[in-house]
Protein backbone atom coordinates (compact mmCIF):
# COMPACT_ATOMS: atom_id res chain seq x y z
CA UNK A 1 0.00 0.00 0.00
CA UNK A 2 1.32 3.64 -0.97
CA UNK A 3 1.73 5.62 2.40
CA UNK A 4 -0.27 8.73 2.46
CA UNK A 5 1.06 11.92 1.08
CA UNK A 6 0.77 13.88 4.64
CA UNK A 7 2.48 10.60 5.97
CA UNK A 8 5.70 11.09 3.28
CA UNK A 9 5.78 15.02 4.54
CA UNK A 10 6.02 14.30 8.17
CA UNK A 11 8.25 11.74 7.45
CA UNK A 12 10.58 13.64 5.60
CA UNK A 13 10.01 16.43 7.80
CA UNK A 14 11.32 14.32 11.06
CA UNK A 15 13.96 12.46 8.87
CA UNK A 16 15.98 15.84 8.03
CA UNK A 17 15.49 17.24 11.73
CA UNK A 18 16.56 13.77 13.17
CA UNK A 19 19.65 14.19 10.94
CA UNK A 20 20.07 17.84 12.14
CA UNK A 21 20.22 16.94 15.97
CA UNK A 22 22.55 14.25 14.79
CA UNK A 23 24.49 16.52 13.27
CA UNK A 24 24.60 18.77 16.42
CA UNK A 25 25.07 15.86 18.79
CA UNK A 26 28.39 14.71 16.72
CA UNK A 27 29.91 18.35 16.51
CA UNK A 28 29.46 18.68 19.78
CA UNK A 29 30.54 15.86 21.24
CA UNK A 30 33.47 15.93 19.23
CA UNK A 31 34.40 19.74 20.41
CA UNK A 32 33.60 18.27 23.80
CA UNK A 33 36.40 15.39 23.70
CA UNK A 34 38.89 17.54 21.74
CA UNK A 35 38.54 20.46 24.92
CA UNK A 36 39.25 17.29 27.40
CA UNK A 37 41.77 15.88 25.57
CA UNK A 38 43.68 19.16 25.23
CA UNK A 39 42.85 20.79 28.28
CA UNK A 40 42.04 18.55 31.34
CA UNK A 41 43.58 15.37 30.77
CA UNK A 42 47.07 17.04 30.16
CA UNK A 43 46.34 18.47 33.68
CA UNK A 44 45.39 14.95 35.03
CA UNK A 45 48.41 14.05 33.68
CA UNK A 46 48.24 12.22 30.50
CA UNK A 47 51.18 13.22 28.57
CA UNK A 48 50.59 14.89 25.05
CA UNK A 49 52.54 13.54 22.33
CA UNK A 50 55.42 15.87 22.04
CA UNK A 51 57.00 14.80 18.89
CA UNK A 52 53.84 14.42 17.07
CA UNK A 53 53.12 18.03 17.96
CA UNK A 54 56.86 18.81 16.61
CA UNK A 55 55.90 16.84 13.23
CA UNK A 56 52.73 18.49 12.62
CA UNK A 57 54.18 21.70 13.71
CA UNK A 58 56.50 21.31 10.32
CA UNK A 59 53.99 19.89 7.99
CA UNK A 60 51.45 22.58 8.78
CA UNK A 61 53.67 25.64 9.72
CA UNK A 62 57.05 25.23 8.89
CA UNK A 63 56.34 23.49 5.22
CA UNK A 64 53.30 26.13 4.76
CA UNK A 65 56.02 29.61 4.89
CA UNK A 66 57.25 29.85 1.39
CA UNK A 67 53.38 29.82 -0.01
CA UNK A 68 52.67 31.60 2.52
CA UNK A 69 55.32 34.66 2.13
CA UNK A 70 54.86 34.29 -1.79
CA UNK A 71 51.03 34.91 -1.68
CA UNK A 72 51.68 37.96 0.91
CA UNK A 73 54.26 39.39 -0.97
CA UNK A 74 52.12 39.28 -4.06
CA UNK A 75 49.15 40.55 -2.39
CA UNK A 76 51.15 43.58 -1.04
CA UNK A 77 51.84 44.60 -4.18
CA UNK A 78 48.90 44.61 -5.33
CA UNK A 79 46.83 46.01 -2.69
CA UNK A 80 49.46 49.08 -2.65
CA UNK A 81 48.58 49.40 -6.45
CA UNK A 82 45.05 49.37 -5.87
CA UNK A 83 44.85 52.06 -3.61
CA UNK A 84 47.41 54.09 -5.00
CA UNK A 85 44.78 53.95 -7.88
CA UNK A 86 42.31 56.15 -5.89
CA UNK A 87 44.52 57.67 -3.59
CA UNK A 88 46.31 59.16 -6.15
CA UNK A 89 43.34 61.53 -7.11
CA UNK A 90 43.55 63.34 -3.86
CA UNK A 91 47.36 63.36 -3.93
CA UNK A 92 47.54 61.33 -1.03
CA UNK A 93 49.68 58.67 -1.82
CA UNK A 94 51.53 58.39 1.17
CA UNK A 95 48.36 56.85 2.83
CA UNK A 96 48.77 53.80 1.15
CA UNK A 97 51.22 52.84 3.76
CA UNK A 98 48.41 53.25 6.26
CA UNK A 99 46.32 51.27 4.49
CA UNK A 100 48.04 48.71 3.52
CA UNK A 101 49.33 48.19 6.80
CA UNK A 102 46.30 48.92 9.01
CA UNK A 103 44.07 46.15 6.40
CA UNK A 104 47.20 43.71 5.94
CA UNK A 105 47.59 43.27 9.78
CA UNK A 106 43.77 43.53 10.90
CA UNK A 107 42.31 41.81 7.90
CA UNK A 108 44.09 40.15 5.20
CA UNK A 109 46.26 38.35 7.02
CA UNK A 110 44.37 36.41 9.21
CA UNK A 111 42.08 35.44 6.43
CA UNK A 112 44.18 34.72 3.58
CA UNK A 113 46.25 33.12 5.94
CA UNK A 114 43.84 30.72 7.47
CA UNK A 115 42.79 30.09 3.60
CA UNK A 116 45.71 28.71 2.65
CA UNK A 117 46.27 26.68 5.68
CA UNK A 118 42.75 25.29 5.50
CA UNK A 119 43.19 24.47 1.93
CA UNK A 120 46.55 22.96 2.65
CA UNK A 121 46.35 21.65 6.26
CA UNK A 122 42.62 21.48 7.11
CA UNK A 123 42.36 19.31 4.13
CA UNK A 124 45.20 16.89 4.89
CA UNK A 125 43.62 16.54 8.56
CA UNK A 126 40.76 14.97 7.30
CA UNK A 127 41.97 13.07 4.62
CA UNK A 128 44.11 11.56 7.34
CA UNK A 129 41.73 10.56 9.61
CA UNK A 130 39.24 9.52 7.25
CA UNK A 131 41.36 6.97 5.47
CA UNK A 132 42.53 5.44 8.74
CA UNK A 133 38.89 5.43 9.37
CA UNK A 134 38.10 3.32 5.90
CA UNK A 135 41.40 1.06 6.95
CA UNK A 136 39.73 0.59 10.26
CA UNK A 137 42.81 2.03 11.82
CA UNK A 138 41.42 4.26 14.26
CA UNK A 139 39.33 1.54 15.56
CA UNK A 140 42.41 -0.56 16.11
CA UNK A 141 43.46 2.36 18.02
CA UNK A 142 40.27 2.27 20.13
CA UNK A 143 40.68 -1.31 20.71
CA UNK A 144 44.59 -0.22 22.00
CA UNK A 145 43.15 1.56 24.60
CA UNK A 146 44.47 4.85 22.84
CA UNK A 147 41.81 7.41 22.50
CA UNK A 148 42.01 8.53 18.70
CA UNK A 149 40.77 11.94 19.49
CA UNK A 150 44.25 12.70 22.01
CA UNK A 151 46.23 10.58 19.36
CA UNK A 152 45.35 12.42 16.16
CA UNK A 153 43.89 15.47 17.17
CA UNK A 154 45.32 16.96 19.96
CA UNK A 155 48.68 17.41 17.98
CA UNK A 156 47.55 18.70 14.80
CA UNK A 157 45.04 21.37 16.90
CA UNK A 158 48.26 22.47 19.52
CA UNK A 159 50.43 22.62 15.88
CA UNK A 160 48.14 25.04 14.48
CA UNK A 161 47.10 27.42 17.68
CA UNK A 162 51.07 27.40 17.53
CA UNK A 163 51.53 28.44 13.77
CA UNK A 164 48.28 29.86 12.66
CA UNK A 165 49.20 32.57 14.54
CA UNK A 166 52.94 32.32 13.34
CA UNK A 167 52.03 32.10 9.86
CA UNK A 168 49.77 35.29 10.10
CA UNK A 169 52.54 37.48 11.29
CA UNK A 170 54.55 36.12 8.58
CA UNK A 171 51.82 36.79 6.49
CA UNK A 172 51.72 40.61 7.95
CA UNK A 173 55.52 41.46 7.68
CA UNK A 174 56.34 39.85 4.13
CA UNK A 175 52.96 41.77 2.80
CA UNK A 176 53.96 45.17 3.94
CA UNK A 177 57.11 44.34 2.88
CA UNK A 178 55.19 43.97 -0.90
CA UNK A 179 53.42 47.17 -0.59
CA UNK A 180 56.62 48.94 0.63
CA UNK A 181 58.19 47.49 -2.71
CA UNK A 182 56.21 48.87 -5.06
CA UNK A 183 55.73 52.23 -3.04
CA UNK A 184 59.34 52.99 -3.29
CA UNK A 185 60.26 51.99 -6.97
CA UNK A 186 56.61 52.78 -8.65
CA UNK A 187 55.06 55.21 -6.57
CA UNK A 188 58.11 57.31 -5.93
CA UNK A 189 57.47 57.55 -2.12
CA UNK A 190 61.14 57.31 -0.14
CA UNK A 191 61.18 54.10 1.87
CA UNK A 192 62.16 56.35 5.01
CA UNK A 193 59.01 58.22 5.10
CA UNK A 194 57.12 55.04 4.39
CA UNK A 195 58.30 53.44 7.22
CA UNK A 196 57.46 56.07 9.38
CA UNK A 197 53.87 56.25 8.09
CA UNK A 198 53.17 53.09 8.51
CA UNK A 199 55.03 52.68 11.81
CA UNK A 200 52.53 54.99 13.16
CA UNK A 201 49.45 54.24 11.38
CA UNK A 202 49.61 50.46 12.68
CA UNK A 203 48.59 50.12 16.42
CA UNK A 204 49.66 47.52 18.89
CA UNK A 205 46.15 46.72 18.76
CA UNK A 206 45.51 46.18 15.35
CA UNK A 207 48.75 43.48 15.02
CA UNK A 208 47.04 41.81 18.27
CA UNK A 209 43.74 41.63 17.42
CA UNK A 210 44.70 39.77 13.96
CA UNK A 211 46.80 37.19 15.41
CA UNK A 212 43.54 36.63 18.30
CA UNK A 213 41.60 35.65 15.07
CA UNK A 214 44.40 33.45 13.32
CA UNK A 215 44.50 31.81 16.47
CA UNK A 216 40.63 31.10 16.68
CA UNK A 217 40.86 29.85 12.95
CA UNK A 218 43.35 27.46 13.72
CA UNK A 219 41.22 25.73 15.94
CA UNK A 220 37.88 26.35 13.63
CA UNK A 221 40.31 24.61 10.89
CA UNK A 222 41.72 21.72 13.06
CA UNK A 223 38.50 20.72 14.66
CA UNK A 224 36.47 20.84 10.96
CA UNK A 225 39.11 18.99 9.37
CA UNK A 226 38.85 16.59 12.50
CA UNK A 227 34.57 16.45 12.18
CA UNK A 228 34.87 15.18 8.62
CA UNK A 229 37.65 12.90 9.32
CA UNK A 230 36.38 11.09 11.66
CA UNK A 231 32.57 11.27 9.78
CA UNK A 232 34.29 8.66 7.14
CA UNK A 233 32.38 5.30 7.43
CA UNK A 234 34.37 3.13 4.83
CA UNK A 235 35.22 3.96 0.63
CA UNK A 236 38.37 5.91 -1.13
CA UNK A 237 35.10 7.92 -2.61
CA UNK A 238 33.91 8.94 0.82
CA UNK A 239 37.42 10.33 1.63
CA UNK A 240 37.29 12.67 -1.67
CA UNK A 241 33.96 13.97 -0.40
CA UNK A 242 34.71 14.68 3.11
CA UNK A 243 38.29 16.26 1.86
CA UNK A 244 36.40 18.63 -0.20
CA UNK A 245 33.69 19.33 2.16
CA UNK A 246 36.05 20.37 4.62
CA UNK A 247 37.75 22.69 2.89
CA UNK A 248 34.42 24.48 2.08
CA UNK A 249 33.08 24.33 5.27
CA UNK A 250 36.08 25.90 7.20
CA UNK A 251 36.80 28.48 4.84
CA UNK A 252 33.00 29.41 5.37
CA UNK A 253 33.21 29.19 9.35
CA UNK A 254 36.73 30.80 9.01
CA UNK A 255 34.61 34.02 7.13
CA UNK A 256 31.76 33.82 9.65
CA UNK A 257 34.28 34.09 12.77
CA UNK A 258 35.87 36.73 10.76
CA UNK A 259 32.48 38.81 10.80
CA UNK A 260 32.09 37.93 14.55
CA UNK A 261 35.31 38.41 15.81
CA UNK A 262 35.64 41.88 13.37
CA UNK A 263 32.56 43.13 15.09
CA UNK A 264 33.04 42.28 18.62
CA UNK A 265 36.31 44.26 17.90
CA UNK A 266 35.12 47.10 16.42
CA UNK A 267 32.59 47.75 19.46
CA UNK A 268 34.66 46.82 22.32
CA UNK A 269 38.33 47.79 21.17
CA UNK B 1 33.17 -25.75 31.21
CA UNK B 2 34.81 -22.47 32.44
CA UNK B 3 33.66 -19.31 30.25
CA UNK B 4 35.30 -16.54 29.44
CA UNK B 5 32.47 -14.31 27.70
CA UNK B 6 28.97 -14.49 27.98
CA UNK B 7 26.29 -12.73 26.44
CA UNK B 8 23.01 -12.80 27.36
CA UNK B 9 19.91 -11.87 24.85
CA UNK B 10 21.77 -9.46 22.40
CA UNK B 11 20.16 -7.27 20.39
CA UNK B 12 21.69 -4.73 17.37
CA UNK B 13 20.37 -2.69 15.30
CA UNK B 14 21.80 -0.77 12.17
CA UNK B 15 19.01 1.65 11.21
CA UNK B 16 15.84 -0.43 11.55
CA UNK B 17 17.32 -3.82 10.59
CA UNK B 18 17.75 -5.98 13.08
CA UNK B 19 21.08 -7.53 12.67
CA UNK B 20 21.38 -9.01 16.02
CA UNK B 21 18.54 -11.33 16.89
CA UNK B 22 18.40 -11.78 20.67
CA UNK B 23 21.75 -13.73 21.04
CA UNK B 24 22.52 -15.52 23.84
CA UNK B 25 26.20 -17.84 23.81
CA UNK B 26 29.07 -18.23 26.22
CA UNK B 27 32.95 -18.40 24.80
CA UNK B 28 34.92 -21.21 26.16
CA UNK B 29 37.86 -19.93 28.61
CA UNK B 30 41.77 -20.78 27.30
CA UNK B 31 40.16 -22.16 24.42
CA UNK B 32 39.71 -21.93 20.32
CA UNK B 33 36.23 -20.22 19.69
CA UNK B 34 35.55 -19.96 16.45
CA UNK B 35 31.94 -17.89 15.03
CA UNK B 36 31.46 -19.04 11.34
CA UNK B 37 28.58 -18.42 8.74
CA UNK B 38 27.91 -16.86 5.57
CA UNK B 39 28.47 -13.74 4.42
CA UNK B 40 26.51 -10.95 5.83
CA UNK B 41 24.71 -12.71 8.68
CA UNK B 42 26.21 -10.88 11.36
CA UNK B 43 29.34 -12.90 12.60
CA UNK B 44 31.69 -9.16 12.38
CA UNK B 45 29.11 -7.23 14.03
CA UNK B 46 29.18 -9.93 16.81
CA UNK B 47 33.14 -9.63 16.90
CA UNK B 48 32.56 -5.84 17.24
CA UNK B 49 30.61 -6.23 20.23
CA UNK B 50 32.96 -8.26 21.80
CA UNK B 51 35.66 -6.40 21.62
CA UNK B 52 33.17 -3.20 22.57
CA UNK B 53 33.44 -1.03 19.62
CA UNK B 54 29.49 -1.35 19.08
CA UNK B 55 27.13 -0.97 22.24
CA UNK B 56 23.98 -3.36 21.82
CA UNK B 57 20.52 -2.11 21.90
CA UNK B 58 19.72 -5.16 24.54
CA UNK B 59 21.59 -7.40 26.50
CA UNK B 60 24.61 -7.89 28.70
CA UNK B 61 28.18 -8.95 27.75
CA UNK B 62 29.80 -10.56 30.46
CA UNK B 63 33.73 -10.55 30.46
CA UNK B 64 35.22 -12.27 33.30
CA UNK B 65 32.17 -11.45 34.89
CA UNK B 66 32.13 -7.80 34.03
CA UNK B 67 29.61 -6.43 31.74
CA UNK B 68 31.63 -4.30 29.42
CA UNK B 69 28.17 -3.36 27.38
CA UNK B 70 27.74 -0.49 30.28
CA UNK B 71 30.94 0.23 31.08
CA UNK B 72 32.91 3.44 29.51
CA UNK B 73 36.06 5.33 29.43
CA UNK B 74 38.65 4.62 31.59
CA UNK B 75 37.38 1.18 32.81
CA UNK B 76 36.70 0.69 29.09
CA UNK B 77 40.11 1.51 28.43
CA UNK B 78 41.40 -1.17 31.50
CA UNK B 79 39.20 -3.55 30.11
CA UNK B 80 41.02 -2.52 26.06
CA UNK B 81 44.65 -3.29 27.21
CA UNK B 82 43.97 -7.12 28.34
CA UNK B 83 42.76 -7.61 24.85
CA UNK B 84 44.17 -7.80 21.72
CA UNK B 85 42.24 -7.72 18.03
CA UNK B 86 43.69 -8.36 14.67
CA UNK B 87 41.59 -6.73 12.10
CA UNK B 88 40.95 -7.98 8.56
CA UNK B 89 43.29 -5.50 6.66
CA UNK B 90 45.89 -5.52 9.77
CA UNK B 91 45.00 -1.87 10.62
CA UNK B 92 48.33 -1.18 11.29
CA UNK B 93 49.42 2.56 11.24
CA UNK B 94 50.58 3.37 7.84
CA UNK B 95 52.77 6.40 9.27
CA UNK B 96 54.88 3.97 11.90
CA UNK B 97 57.23 1.36 11.12
CA UNK B 98 56.30 -2.34 12.54
CA UNK B 99 58.49 -1.87 15.19
CA UNK B 100 56.73 1.60 15.93
CA UNK B 101 53.57 -0.24 15.76
CA UNK B 102 53.91 -3.08 17.99
CA UNK B 103 55.87 -0.52 20.88
CA UNK B 104 52.95 1.73 20.47
CA UNK B 105 50.40 0.08 23.06
CA UNK B 106 53.59 -0.59 25.48
CA UNK B 107 54.62 3.16 24.90
CA UNK B 108 51.00 4.59 25.61
CA UNK B 109 49.99 2.07 28.42
CA UNK B 110 53.37 1.38 30.46
CA UNK B 111 56.30 3.40 31.50
CA UNK B 112 58.88 1.24 30.45
CA UNK B 113 62.33 1.99 29.35
CA UNK B 114 63.13 2.00 25.88
CA UNK B 115 65.49 -0.88 25.99
CA UNK B 116 63.24 -2.96 27.46
CA UNK B 117 60.28 -2.00 25.03
CA UNK B 118 63.23 -2.61 21.97
CA UNK B 119 63.58 -6.44 23.57
CA UNK B 120 60.02 -6.44 23.81
CA UNK B 121 59.20 -5.94 20.58
CA UNK B 122 61.83 -7.91 18.79
CA UNK B 123 60.34 -11.34 21.48
CA UNK B 124 56.97 -10.15 19.87
CA UNK B 125 57.85 -9.56 15.69
CA UNK B 126 59.93 -13.32 16.15
CA UNK B 127 57.25 -14.85 17.94
CA UNK B 128 55.14 -13.99 14.44
CA UNK B 129 58.27 -15.09 12.48
CA UNK B 130 58.84 -11.74 11.22
CA UNK B 131 62.31 -11.00 12.69
CA UNK B 132 64.59 -8.41 11.02
CA UNK B 133 61.50 -6.33 9.40
CA UNK B 134 61.10 -3.87 12.26
CA UNK B 135 61.95 -1.26 10.14
CA UNK B 136 59.96 -1.57 7.12
CA UNK B 137 56.58 0.58 6.82
CA UNK B 138 53.23 -1.88 6.63
CA UNK B 139 53.00 -0.70 2.55
CA UNK B 140 56.25 -2.54 2.34
CA UNK B 141 54.71 -5.91 3.43
CA UNK B 142 52.99 -8.66 1.42
CA UNK B 143 49.03 -9.10 3.07
CA UNK B 144 50.32 -12.33 5.26
CA UNK B 145 53.39 -10.42 6.48
CA UNK B 146 50.94 -7.23 8.13
CA UNK B 147 48.34 -9.74 9.44
CA UNK B 148 51.47 -11.21 11.09
CA UNK B 149 52.84 -7.99 12.46
CA UNK B 150 49.04 -7.33 13.54
CA UNK B 151 49.25 -10.55 15.84
CA UNK B 152 52.50 -8.94 16.96
CA UNK B 153 50.80 -5.66 18.04
CA UNK B 154 47.48 -7.48 19.76
CA UNK B 155 50.28 -9.31 21.45
CA UNK B 156 51.64 -6.62 22.51
CA UNK B 157 50.85 -6.33 26.35
CA UNK B 158 50.17 -10.19 26.83
CA UNK B 159 46.33 -9.98 26.37
CA UNK B 160 44.37 -12.70 27.95
CA UNK B 161 41.69 -12.64 25.00
CA UNK B 162 42.96 -12.46 21.58
CA UNK B 163 40.35 -11.70 18.41
CA UNK B 164 40.54 -12.46 15.30
CA UNK B 165 38.50 -10.73 12.29
CA UNK B 166 38.73 -12.97 9.29
CA UNK B 167 42.46 -13.80 9.40
CA UNK B 168 42.93 -15.58 6.17
CA UNK B 169 40.71 -12.89 4.22
CA UNK B 170 42.27 -12.02 0.87
CA UNK B 171 45.29 -14.51 1.39
CA UNK B 172 46.27 -17.60 -1.02
CA UNK B 173 45.92 -21.19 0.51
CA UNK B 174 49.70 -21.42 1.69
CA UNK B 175 50.13 -17.91 3.48
CA UNK B 176 46.51 -18.70 5.12
CA UNK B 177 47.55 -21.95 6.33
CA UNK B 178 50.80 -20.75 7.83
CA UNK B 179 48.44 -18.24 9.82
CA UNK B 180 46.38 -20.82 10.74
CA UNK B 181 49.82 -22.86 11.81
CA UNK B 182 50.58 -19.77 14.12
CA UNK B 183 47.12 -19.35 15.64
CA UNK B 184 47.41 -22.82 16.73
CA UNK B 185 51.24 -22.19 18.32
CA UNK B 186 49.93 -19.05 20.27
CA UNK B 187 47.32 -21.27 21.76
CA UNK B 188 49.31 -23.86 22.87
CA UNK B 189 52.19 -21.69 23.96
CA UNK B 190 49.92 -18.73 26.05
CA UNK B 191 47.20 -20.80 26.43
CA UNK B 192 44.77 -17.94 25.29
CA UNK B 193 41.33 -17.25 25.14
CA UNK B 194 40.99 -16.44 21.12
CA UNK B 195 38.01 -15.85 19.29
CA UNK B 196 38.37 -16.25 15.51
CA UNK B 197 35.70 -14.70 12.60
CA UNK B 198 36.26 -17.02 9.20
CA UNK B 199 34.25 -18.34 6.99
CA UNK B 200 36.97 -20.34 5.90
CA UNK B 201 35.99 -24.52 6.54
CA UNK B 202 40.04 -25.67 6.55
CA UNK B 203 40.55 -22.98 9.35
CA UNK B 204 37.33 -23.89 10.78
CA UNK B 205 38.35 -27.42 10.94
CA UNK B 206 42.62 -26.59 11.58
CA UNK B 207 42.11 -24.41 14.84
CA UNK B 208 38.86 -24.56 16.24
CA UNK B 209 38.05 -26.20 19.64
CA UNK B 210 34.09 -24.86 19.66
CA UNK B 211 32.04 -23.67 17.04
CA UNK B 212 29.39 -20.78 16.76
CA UNK B 213 27.26 -20.62 13.20
CA UNK B 214 25.26 -17.90 12.77
CA UNK B 215 22.61 -17.21 9.87
CA UNK B 216 21.09 -13.90 9.17
CA UNK B 217 21.52 -13.09 12.89
CA UNK B 218 20.33 -16.04 14.78
CA UNK B 219 22.43 -18.59 16.28
CA UNK B 220 21.73 -21.87 14.45
CA UNK B 221 24.46 -24.23 15.81
CA UNK B 222 27.25 -24.07 19.37
CA UNK B 223 29.07 -26.76 19.91
CA UNK B 224 32.86 -28.70 19.04
CA UNK B 225 33.56 -30.30 15.98
CA UNK B 226 32.46 -33.45 16.00
CA UNK B 227 28.90 -31.87 17.22
CA UNK B 228 29.31 -29.80 13.55
CA UNK B 229 30.23 -32.89 11.71
CA UNK B 230 27.33 -34.52 13.08
CA UNK B 231 24.92 -32.22 12.81
CA UNK B 232 22.02 -32.31 10.81
CA UNK B 233 20.61 -29.08 10.74
CA UNK B 234 20.41 -27.71 7.16
CA UNK B 235 22.45 -24.95 7.52
CA UNK B 236 25.02 -26.60 9.11
CA UNK B 237 25.00 -28.91 6.14
CA UNK B 238 24.77 -26.76 3.59
CA UNK B 239 27.60 -24.88 4.62
CA UNK B 240 29.66 -27.62 5.69
CA UNK B 241 29.05 -28.98 1.70
CA UNK B 242 29.62 -26.20 0.12
CA UNK B 243 26.16 -25.89 -1.16
CA UNK B 244 24.61 -22.78 -2.96
CA UNK B 245 21.48 -21.60 -1.50
CA UNK B 246 18.56 -21.41 -3.96
CA UNK B 247 15.90 -19.56 -2.93
CA UNK B 248 12.66 -20.89 -3.87
CA UNK B 249 10.14 -18.53 -4.83
CA UNK B 250 6.23 -19.34 -6.28
CA UNK B 251 4.83 -17.73 -9.83
CA UNK B 252 3.15 -14.91 -7.58
CA UNK B 253 6.07 -13.72 -5.49
CA UNK B 254 8.00 -13.49 -8.57
CA UNK B 255 5.61 -11.42 -10.37
CA UNK B 256 5.52 -9.12 -6.81
CA UNK B 257 9.75 -8.48 -7.33
CA UNK B 258 9.75 -8.07 -11.22
CA UNK B 259 6.53 -5.42 -10.94
CA UNK B 260 8.12 -4.12 -8.12
CA UNK B 261 5.05 -3.62 -5.82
Amino acid sequence: MRPLIIDSVLGAIGKRTISVFKTIHNVSTLLNNIAYWTVVSPLRGKRIRFKATVSEIVKAGYNAIPIVTVIAFFVGIILALQSAYQLRKFGAIIYVANLLGVSITRELGPIITAIIVAGRSGSAFAAEIGSMKASEEVDALVTMGINPIRFLVVPKLLALMLMQPALTAIFDLVGIGGGFFLSISLLEITPHRYYTQTINAILVKDLMTGLVKAWAFGVVITCVGAYHGFQVEAGAEEVGLRTTASVVSSIFLVIFFDFFFTTLFYYFL
Amino acid sequence: METAIDVKGMTTYYGEREVLKNLTLSIPRAKTTVIVGGSGCGKTTLLKHLISLLKPAKGTIEVNGKNIAGMFGSDLDEFRKKMGVLFQGAALLNSLTLTENVALPLREHTRLKEPVIDIIVRMKLDLVGLSGFGNFYPSQLSGGMKKRAGIARAMAMDPELLFFDEPSAGLDPVTAAGLDELILKLHKAFSLTLVVVTHELASIFTIADYVIMLDAGNIVFMGNLDELKASSHPKVRVFLERKAEEEFLSPEEYFKIISGS
